[in-house]
């Protein structure tokens, strides 16, 4: 049978109490290298974004420090979440029930999610938060070349780096804002995080949220141990 | 010891005998990425270099004397077709006479425009302004701007910033360097070493009242010679510069090895320092604490004993 809703790896794990496997080890050391890579790239960028955040460059060992790791980090973190996005991308591509789940987003908010569509392993949400953070992440990284004194400084015109410069400070914003979402809807939606720590969620996590995913793997599960 | 004077000119014979810094920290006036800087408590008399390029004779003296003042080390390059040398301004050449053949359409002569590059010194310094490190940019009150480079981190912000392409930053030392306006001779009443050093009063120093009124005889006189587009190039653009230019075209400044007609901060930067800045700083704020309102007093969206259930339920039907 073929996978529509889940990931080579997704499994029933246990059938009582129902526990589902969600993230292998390898997506979970990924998913945290990037995340790592993500936190020390905001620290030491706010630093270079206001005066009142100058002292966050001090984590580092003062602002000559952290101006060299910082496209450093970049970097680990492009070919990081490369490794992701690879992994995940699938799932991620917009389906017909992502529209009412959007139209309905004020629902989900409340908390109440029992009239929305069954959903597969990621909903609207999630894959919003997938596509911002693969477009902010290619143009932080194109921009940030345009603007890496050290090895790059005649890449492009004054000019255009200037515009660099400030579509960098833009982007760095919208991707902070993507992460506080990311990071609030984890630790909001009680029972996600563990996906990501222990590499699997609870059956009654799964069906009020992900439900045609977990429907495929219990019909996967019947089949016996497939793939 | 006593406290030297205010410079007048650089012709004027110096003092000799060591004398105290005129320039004190508290006549700092702009700091970069600094908001709590204070009131300076006087104001200095705002200085200026002026450069005649109409008595430019090429001869490089003020490369040299600012490469012995500011004990640079530049490389020895390779010929580029042309009499400037080196090639281009380097974190160890600070000033550069550019040379030009220009071919005057109105009078077919061919001019020799020199044109000795270097920090402008703008009364709104766009180095300063992009700067991201406290104290890497200073501007004193009697208008030179200068870089401290142990609070430089080698970003070149500096570079996105200044109108005039004028800061380099050295691969050895990773900071940024820039003609200092000799600040450090100033501060003890003497004039620049380029100034100094310059055999046909081309580059004088003085207060920039003084090297205005100085500027306009000098255009008076080009004036008389036919150069009746003679001029001050003093952009206000930027507020005004503390090293102006006499030009013998100053209606046609790019002439000069493209030095700007209009200069000022870019747009671009003014707005990533400003609007992006204030709004991104905002925005997260708002994220922030919104979601730990949130967080605090919503109700957190928790897995319910029916879901647990109908999980159950689920798994075992597609059981056979």
């Amino acid at each position: 049978m073929e996978r529509v809703y889940s990931q080579s790896g997704d499994r029933i794990e246990s059938r009582l109490p129902v526990i589902v496997h969600r993230y292998g080890p390898f997506t979970r050391a990924n998913h945290w290298l990037t995340a790592a890579c993500l936190i020390l790239l905001l620290i030491s960028g706010l630093g270079f974004f206001h005066p009142w955040l100058y002292f966050l460059t001090d984590l580092f060992g003062g602002g000559q420090t952290a101006r060299v790791v910082h496209p450093w980090i970049g970097v680990v973190l492009f070919v990081s979440f490369l490794g992701l996005f690879f992994r995940m991308v699938r799932l991620n591509l917009p389906r017909r029930e992502d529209a009412v789940w959007i139209e309905n987003v004020r629902e989900v908010v409340a908390g109440k999610e029992e009239d929305l569509p069954e959903l597969g392993k990621y909903n609207a949400g999630q894959k919003f938060v997938f596509w911002a953070m693969t477009v902010l992440i290619i143009v932080l990284i194109v921009t940030g070349f345009m603007m890496w004194q050290r090895y790059f400084d005649g890449l492009v015109t004054i000019q255009v780096r200037r515009i660099a410069t400030m579509v960098h400070a833009i982007a760095a914003v919208l991707i902070i804002l993507t992460w506080i979402l990311h990071v609030y809807a984890a630790i909001w939606t009680r029972g996600t995080l563990r996906a990501m720590t222990r590499g699997t969620v609870t059956g009654g996590w799964a069906w009020r949220h992900h439900r045609k995913w977990l429907r495929e793997l219990a019909r996967l599960d019947r089949k016996g141990p497939a793939e | 010891m006593t406290t030297a004077p205010e410079p007048l000119t650089a012709a004027s014979n110096p003092p000799v005998e060591p004398l105290e810094s005129n320039l004190l920290p508290s006549d700092v006036i702009r700091r970069s990425a600094t908001t709590d800087l204070p009131e300076p408590t006087r104001q200095l008399t705002k200085v200026a270099k002026l450069i005649d390029v109409s008595r430019c004779i090429g001869c490089k003296a003020c490369q040299s004397a600012c490469i012995e003042w500011n004990d640079t080390h530049p490389a020895i390059e390779e010929n580029v077709g042309s009499y400037t040398n080196p090639h281009d301004l380097t974190p160890e050449m600070f000033t550069l006479m550019r040379f030009t053949e220009w071919e005057n359409p109105e009078t077919n002569n061919l001019e020799w425009l020199i044109r000795k590059d270097g920090c402008m010194h703008c009364e709104d310094p766009g180095c300063l302004k992009a700067c991201p490190a406290p104290g890497a940019i200073v501007q004193y009150s009697n208008g030179i701007v200068d870089f401290i480079h142990e609070n430089c981190i080698g970003c070149g912000y500096c570079i996105s910033g200044c109108p005039f392409d004028i800061p380099r930053i050295s691969k050895v030392t990773n900071v940024a360097y820039k003609c200092t306006l000799c600040v450090d001779r100033v501060a003890v009443g003497q004039g620049p070493a380029c100034a100094k050093a310059c055999p046909t009063e081309c580059i004088t120093f003085g207060p920039k009242e003084e090297m205005q009124a100085f500027a306009e005889e000098r255009i008076a006189e080009l004036k008389t010679r036919g150069f009746e587009n003679a001029g001050l190039y003093d952009p206000q653009g930027v507020g005004g510069t503390h090293v102006m230019y006499v030009l013998q075209h100053a209606d046609k400044p790019e002439i000069y090895a493209d030095l700007p007609a209009d200069p000022r901060i870019s747009p671009v930067v003014e707005a990533w320092k400003g609007v992006t800045k204030t709004v991104g700083l905002a925005a997260i704020g708002v994220m922030a604490v919104g979601a730990a309102l949130h967080g605090f007093f919503g109700r957190p969206n928790e897995v319910t004993g029916r879901d647990r259930e109908e999980a159950q339920r689920l798994v075992d039907e597609e059981r056979p």
